[in-house]
């Protein structure tokens, strides 16, 4: 099953690899990984999208609160939750191919960021299955880069991951 | 008082009273070691190489209830303390290492002895630290003898850049830590212990199953309490000897691997296991699909929360330190109205003592050839049982445990969790210096001692009267013995060829070496050892039978009920 795990962890250097080492160390699967500081500038939020039996989802969010440095570690999933992603695609765009692609980027709500006389910088932001939509919407030949910045979760409502 | 970092890291030493630092020194270290030098509160033991410096630390940590210390350069020092490091890590050992760095500019420069230390230890510390700042010292060295020491305890490392250790700062030692990522529970949770009290009270089949946990929370006292009220049978793991009195009529043995019968049988057919301070491992369990077939209630009492449900699934899980956990069940036990039922426990106690009656710690003795099993018995007996004993790794470290009977706790030394042959000798350099005044030997191999041997010397300058038991049967045995039983007689590369002369090897480090073949000579020689040269380091090099196995013996990957009992079984 598919989990998001947020954690907030201090915001040192060598925590990341604190906590990728411990996935690769341990055999558990990282789909995703994003992080960065937090409004207190002392620690960093990550989201991590795994994938694992109960037990195992179990042992990742005890073996994360292990870690010193880990401040809190919250299975975003197990509730109602938002996920985010964000995705820059840089796109061939010449002749009859211009029109269509500008016109797929207003379908899927993308804005055009950079504009060549042969390319698009395309910016999308959704949860994971819109990026892979639209990626799927488009001609692949005219693909020339994609960067996804990973997976941003938080909690819907009262539910709040803080010190 | 304003002070070089050099200075502060000595100064936090003492304000930790620690006695002794383990270590070597080396370039990036030169400051520490002169600051080491202008002082006389801490005392330094120099090895002859790192390894064996975290080793001794560690044994002085598993002997007494201090953080160990161990201090190495950068570089090769720092490699060549990893697997220290990583055997003190698998056995959750408190220890703090302290070790150099090339200085802060030189850092990613591919400098002289220069190696990403805090990343090649990363996996195997409760935690480590890179110093920037000659400012950060005394908080970062206050902070790391706190994380060794609570919650599961661990060894934490602190490397520190030469520049650091140059520069001057105001020193104060922080009398108190707190960090918001770190709060081990200590409490156990009430209304668990409660359901477990009743679980308990109900049983039908109980078994009591305790590990290294019991050791290093202190808590042999209080599983000793608990275990007599309730009358239940008990199982030490290898970590855990020492924990409930081995001579007592309700200790069943170890479990596991190279376990008694009666104490396999009786964990696997348990209908209430309590497991304290245990982690299910494999040498233990054996195959988990296999001891899930029968069904059991388990409570698991342990202070880390990801040691619970991890190989094997709970039902009543308690996170806490023992000693608090185990104090609240006697409470609560005592306060009780009921008593465990007497004839179902009495029909228990039967079918335990049906497979204690068949004896699987037997093995034949012989007038011509000296038994392994019988060496340590020997030793047993000769030392009154009250000896620090101290293992290698490998048949003679399984025959230690099986024969040598632990009534109290810090009294075995060995690497359960790593399995790190050649910490024999220095575990027991750094229980010797913490108790100078007991005996302590250790049990070795022929090609586990040959790991550490160097170390002979260190004993010499400090005249660390260890007596070193060597069960030389000319052959890697665990691995002759699998070899044996599972590659079809196939003995590659497991036979010691070359041997020195391990007698002659002994005084030429200015100790006594004592070489005894046969069977008859064993009790002498160690009495001889023990009292002729009670203040001497003795090398007995025992010539045992080479072709002798360690039973019993469940065989990897399958379960406590399928064991080899002896020969005859193959």
């Amino acid at each position: 099953m598919r989990h998001v795990i947020s954690l907030l962890i201090e915001n040192e250097s060598g925590a990341l690899s604190r906590v990728s080492g411990l996935f690769s160390a341990r055999g558990y699967n990282i789909e995703s990984l994003t992080v960065a500081p937090t409004e207190d500038a002392s620690m960093s939020r990550m989201t991590i999208v795994t994938t694992g039996s109960d037990d195992i989802i179990e042992q990742i969010t005890k073996q994360l609160n292990k870690l010193v440095e880990v401040v809190k570690v919250v299975d975003i999933s197990e509730a109602a939750h938002i996920e985010r992603e964000l995705m820059l695609i840089k796109v061939r765009a010449t002749g009859k191919d211009r029109e269509e692609m500008k016109r797929t980027a207003d379908i899927f709500r993308a804005r055009i960021i950079d504009v060549t006389d042969a390319s698009y910088v395309i910016e999308l932001t959704g949860n994971q299955s819109k990026l892979d939509a639209f990626i799927g919407a488009i001609d692949p030949a005219l693909i020339l880069e994609t960067v996804r910045s990973g997976v941003c979760g938080i909690g819907r409502g009262d539910r709040v991951l803080k010190l | 008082m304003v002070l070089t970092g050099a200075e502060i890291v000595i100064r936090c030493l003492q304000e930790e009273k620690v006695e002794y630092v383990f270590g070597y020194p080396g370039g990036a270290v030169l400051y520490i070691y002169d600051a080491l030098f202008q002082q006389e509160q801490v005392r330094h033991v120099l090895v002859r190489h790192e390894q064996a410096a975290v080793h001794a630390a560690d044994g002085f940590a598993r002997s007494t209830e201090k953080v160990g210390v161990a201090l190495v350069t950068s570089g090769p020092g720092a490699t060549n303390a990893v697997t220290g490091i990583a055997t003190a890590f698998c056995d959750s050992i408190p220890m703090v290492i302290i070790s150099g760095q090339v200085p802060t500019a030189a850092i990613g420069q591919d400098a002289f002895q220069e190696v990403d230390t805090v990343g090649i230890t990363r996996p195997c510390v409760k935690h480590n630290f890179l110093v920037k700042d000659v400012r950060d010292i005394a908080a970062t060295i206050k902070k790391a003898f706190y994380l060794a020491k609570t919650g599961r305890p661990g060894p934490v490392l602190v490397d520190i850049p030469k520049d650091i250790t140059i520069a001057k700062c105001d020193f104060e030692y922080p009398k108190e830590i707190s960090m918001r990522s770190y709060s081990p529970v200590v409490k156990g949770h009430q209304g668990q212990i409660k359901k477990a009290v009743q679980l308990l009270l109900e049983a039908k089949r109980p078994m009591i199953y305790t590990g290294g946990g019991v050791v290093l929370a202190n808590a042999a006292e209080q599983l000793t309490k608990l275990t007599r009220l309730l009358g239940f049978p008990v199982t030490n793991t290898l970590m855990g000897l020492g924990g409930y009195p081995a001579s007592d009529r309700q200790y069943l043995g170890m479990p596991g691997m190279h376990g008694t019968y009666e104490a396999n049988m009786a964990m696997h057919y348990s209908d209430v296991l309590l497991a304290v301070g245990a982690r299910f491992d494999d040498r233990v369990i054996g195959n988990p699909a296999n001891f899930a077939e029968e069904p059991r209630k388990i409570i698991h009492i342990d202070i880390d929360p990801s040691s619970i449900s991890k190989r094997v699934k709970v039902d009543v899980p308690i996170v806490g330190d023992l000693k608090d956990v185990l104090d609240e069940m006697i409470r609560q036990l005592e306060a009780a109205p009921t008593r465990p039922d007497a004839s179902n426990l009495a029909a228990w106690w039967k079918q335990v003592e049906d497979w204690r009656s068949r004896k699987c710690m037997e093995y034949k003795n012989s007038d011509e050839i000296i038994k392994p099993q019988f060496v340590v018995q020997k030793l047993w007996e000769v030392t009154g049982g009250d000896a620090i004993v101290t293992s290698d790794v490998g048949q003679h470290q399984m025959w230690a445990s099986q024969y040598y009977r632990f009534d109290k706790p810090r009294r075995w030394l060995n690497s359960g969790g790593l399995g790190t042959m050649g910490v024999g000798l220095p575990y027991a350099m750094g229980a010797q210096f913490a108790h100078p005044d007991m005996p302590v030997a250790c049990v070795t191999g022929e090609a586990s001692i040959q790991m550490c041997i160097q170390e002979l010397s260190t004993c010499k300058q400090f005249r660390l009267p260890i007596k070193i038991c060597n069960l030389n049967n000319r052959y890697l045995g665990m691995v002759r013995q699998w070899q044996q039983l599972f590659h079809g007689g196939r003995y590659s590369e497991s036979y010691m060829d070359s041997l020195p002369d391990f007698a002659k090897l002994a005084s030429a480090y200015g100790h006594v070496g004592i070489r005894v073949d046969k069977p008859a000579d064993v009790e002498g020689a160690l009495r001889e050892a023990f009292t002729t040269h009670k203040n001497d380091l003795v090398f007995l090099d025992f010539q045992v039978d080479p072709t002798e196995n360690v039973y019993p013996m469940v065989q990897g990957g399958k379960g406590l009920t399928e064991m080899i009992l002896s020969a005859e079984d193959l």
